[in-house]
């Protein structure tokens, strides 16, 4: 174990240094359970237009009518009790713009995960979410004075109504599914960023996403434009300690790429084994423009989640890279979705899943061409290592392809972390756990190489924290 | 002490005795090849001596400098200084040889303490030359895709990298063409001295002609049968395998 202590002051964030939380101690708190005066609360703590609280009561009842997707998804998602969670906790509205003004134990929840120390290093902005509202937002002021907008949901559509209500709720309906629903009625904290025309970020923007209340949910809700010729690449990392009850997580973030611009969006989630993860992300890319989603799921109890682009312009391009680990008792259910809406869109998928012990992981993919598009290409690959007899993998991909010149191109592949290979590994000096999270490493190092170095540093720590617990 | 002493090792796999009796003490500074036909057991020897969990150990000891290293895991046994170099090296797909070499040697490291980057490269890199490696080597995945005689290369490469007390080598010379063979035999070469032991394991005489041993072991069903000096060698692929089935097959029964 002395291998785990050694990188565990090195890590900048992995399960063990998540696995804190201070007393609880809230200003604001919306009670147990979900019904119209939660939302009606939400709506007056954050003095919302009428609009906005029009738009979660619709939400509501949508989400009440629609029933649990279990006819296909994993049906754990009947254990979570709605009437047992709570909606919204916080401290205060307003996200201080300096650390020293964020409260003494959200500062040093932040500190314990290294967020102002990466700050410091590489972010042009940061914004760290400390159960239902930011703590601290703050960007860089060049950007500010070149007109970009980094604020949070609630400050985002009061402020800026004109350019954040046309596509809020668009990319992604309410109706879409139940938990987009969901996250419709309660949202809170989240990214709202508007880039301007040609404005290139050179830096990323990030976001922390951070759960302290036991019975909690959290419904962060992001909404990125990027307008002609911009680019930007923003980030999120999230974490929640151990508890002993369920805690869910329900985002639904929006990406709005206009005509030739460019977003990259990265995740590294790391959640406890008890988080219900049921995210719905979509980006939505015009002409010539280029979306592109970077995911990685480590943790959780069930992960959901199918990042998709719709092609929507001429020469739109889309891309998910995405890396699951489920580990013992945790089902990671992922995938992409990419919707062809125009002649030469392109798109790729690279999906590389590990499971381990008990693990299980689940690729669902979605390519659709319609038979009157031309020039349209789609790429997918998923690979799926199993570390030992136990893992599960399935892979259930829906690829409809009509009209002319239209290729798509589909390759899966499952292999195993032999007993032989390990020996090999062991026979140099290696441990069984450095020698499997070298063969995990190994196996997701070509798809590693798109990351920002940062992130990969980190994503390997965090392997590697995984495989030294996997040995027993 | 200075010793690698194996004494009374008896083997078996699924109830089927594979090693019987097995004896040998290879001291510090001497190389030992052990000849034999296929099957008498001596790839089972190199993987139990390297800690392999496929087989049952009925009874016996491996003294590494005095310490029993039989019954350790792989990678204490590795730690102790006992190198294996495989008959058949494992592909492990997307670790750089450059990667995986810096593992081995960082796992040997005291807490706390790193790798100098700039002279492990400088290490290697002067290693590899020796073995007339291609530096682009070190970028490539472990193994995958390489021919013969390059995963026996790479497999010298990482014994010269993590200087062990004791090297057993398995069939190093099988898949070799004779080009290969005097490279990997000269990388072995270089790397003898008097604070190291061999153990060349190998079923043609070939190797012999280029790796000198100061002693050699024939081996049938499951024990050494004769001992004698590198002229062994030449008589045994002179007589070949049968003579010594006729010889020693009543001594063995």
């Amino acid at each position: 174990m002395s291998d785990t202590d050694l990188q565990d002051q090195a890590i900048q964030v992995d399960t063990e240094k998540g696995n804190f939380s201070y007393p609880e101690d809230y200003e604001f708190d919306a009670g147990v359970g979900l019904n119209e005066e939660t939302v009606k609360y939400i709506s007056k703590v954050k003095n919302e237009d009428p609009w906005v609280l029009d738009f979660r009561l619709k939400a509501l009842e949508i989400f009440n009518k629609k029933p649990m997707p279990t006819k296909w998804a994993d049906t754990d998602l009947e254990n979570i009790e709605f009437e047992k969670i709570r909606y919204y906790l916080s401290k205060g509205q307003v996200p201080a713009r300096s650390w020293d003004d964020v409260p003494d134990d959200v500062k040093e929840t932040f500190e314990r995960l290294g967020i102002p120390e990466q700050e410091r290093k590489f972010l042009a902005g940061v914004e760290a979410q400390f159960d239902s509202e930011a703590s601290y937002s703050r960007m860089k002021e060049d950007l500010e004075k070149e007109g970009v907008i980094f604020v949070g949901s609630t400050e985002g559509l009061a402020k800026y109504p004109e350019i954040f209500k046309p596509y809020f709720g668009k990319v992604i309906p309410t109706s879409d599914n139940k938990f987009s629903a969901l996250n419709s009625a309660t949202f809170s904290g989240g990214s709202f960023i508007y880039v301007p025309k040609g404005v290139k970020l050179k830096q990323p923007l990030q976001a922390y996403f951070r759960i302290n209340a036991e019975n909690f949910g959290q419904f962060e809700r992001t909404l990125i434009i990027a307008d002609e010729g911009a680019e930007i690449t923003y980030m999120e990392g999230c974490t929640a300690p151990k508890f002993e009850t369920a805690t869910l997580h329900s985002a639904v973030v929006e990406l709005v790429a206009l005509k030739n611009a460019k977003i990259q969006y990265i995740t590294v989630q790391n959640w406890s084994s008890n988080v219900f993860n049921l995210v719905t992300k979509r980006g939505m890319a015009d002409e010539g423009a280029e979306v592109k989603w970077i995911d990685c799921n480590i943790g959780s109890r069930l992960t959901m989640k199918y990042p998709g682009v719709v092609l929507k312009g001429q020469g739109a391009r889309g891309e998910v890279l995405s890396i699951a680990l489920a580990n013992d008792g945790q089902h990671q259910d992922t995938g992409a979705k990419m919707m062809h809406l125009a002649d030469n869109t392109t798109s790729n998928i690279i999906s590389k899943s590990i499971s381990i012990g008990e693990g299980r992981s689940t690729y669902r993919g979605q390519v659709h061409m319609p038979k009157h598009l031309k020039n349209c290409k789609n790429n997918t690959e998923c690979d799926a290592l199993l570390i030992n007899t136990n893992s599960r993998t399935d892979t259930y991909p829906a690829i409809t392809t009509r009209g002319q010149n239209n290729t798509v191109q589909h390759e899966a592949s499952v292999s195993k972390v032999s007993a032989e290979q390990i020996f090999y590994m062991m026979q140099r000096g290696l441990s069984e756990g450095e020698a499997m999270s070298l063969a995990v490493n190994g196996f997701v190092n070509e798809l590693m190489k798109a990351f920002p170095m940062e992130y990969s540093v980190e994503l390997k720590r965090l392997i590697d924290m995984e495989m030294e617990g996997s040995v027993g | 002490m200075n010793t690698l002493e194996i004494k009374n090792l008896n083997v078996s796999i699924d109830g089927q005795a594979i090693l019987k009796d097995f004896n040998l003490t290879i001291p510090k500074g001497e190389v030992h090849a052990l000849m034999g036909p296929n099957g008498t057991g001596k790839s089972t020897l190199a993987k139990v001596m390297a800690g392999h969990e496929d087989y049952t150990v009925e009874s016996g000891e491996i003294l590494l400098d005095g310490e029993n290293i039989l019954g350790k895991e792989a990678d204490e046994i590795s730690h102790a200084g006992l190198f294996l170099a495989f008959q058949y090296p494992m592909e492990i797909p997307g670790v750089s040889i450059a990667n995986f070499i810096r593992a081995a040697r960082q796992a040997r490291l005291p807490e706390g303490e790193d790798i100098n980057a700039v002279e492990y490269y400088k290490e290697l890199y002067a290693k590899m030359d020796s073995l007339k490696m291609d530096r682009k080597f070190t970028a490539r995945s472990l193994n995958e895709g390489f021919s013969g005689g390059e995963k026996k290369r790479c497999e010298i490469l990482q014994m010269a990298m993590l200087e062990p007390k004791y090297c057993v080598m398995d069939e190093t010379d099988s898949g070799l063409d004779i080009d290969a063979l005097r490279i990997v035999s000269e990388g072995v070469n270089h790397m003898r001295s008097e604070e190291r032991g061999f153990l060349v394991i190998t079923h043609y005489q070939r190797l012999l002609d280029y790796i000198i041993p100061d002693v050699v072991h024939v081996m049938y069903d499951g024990r050494i049968v004769h001992s004698g000096d590198k002229e062994l060698a030449k008589e045994l692929e002179s007589k070949g395998y049968d003579w010594v089935k006729e010889e020693f097959a009543s001594a063995s029964a």
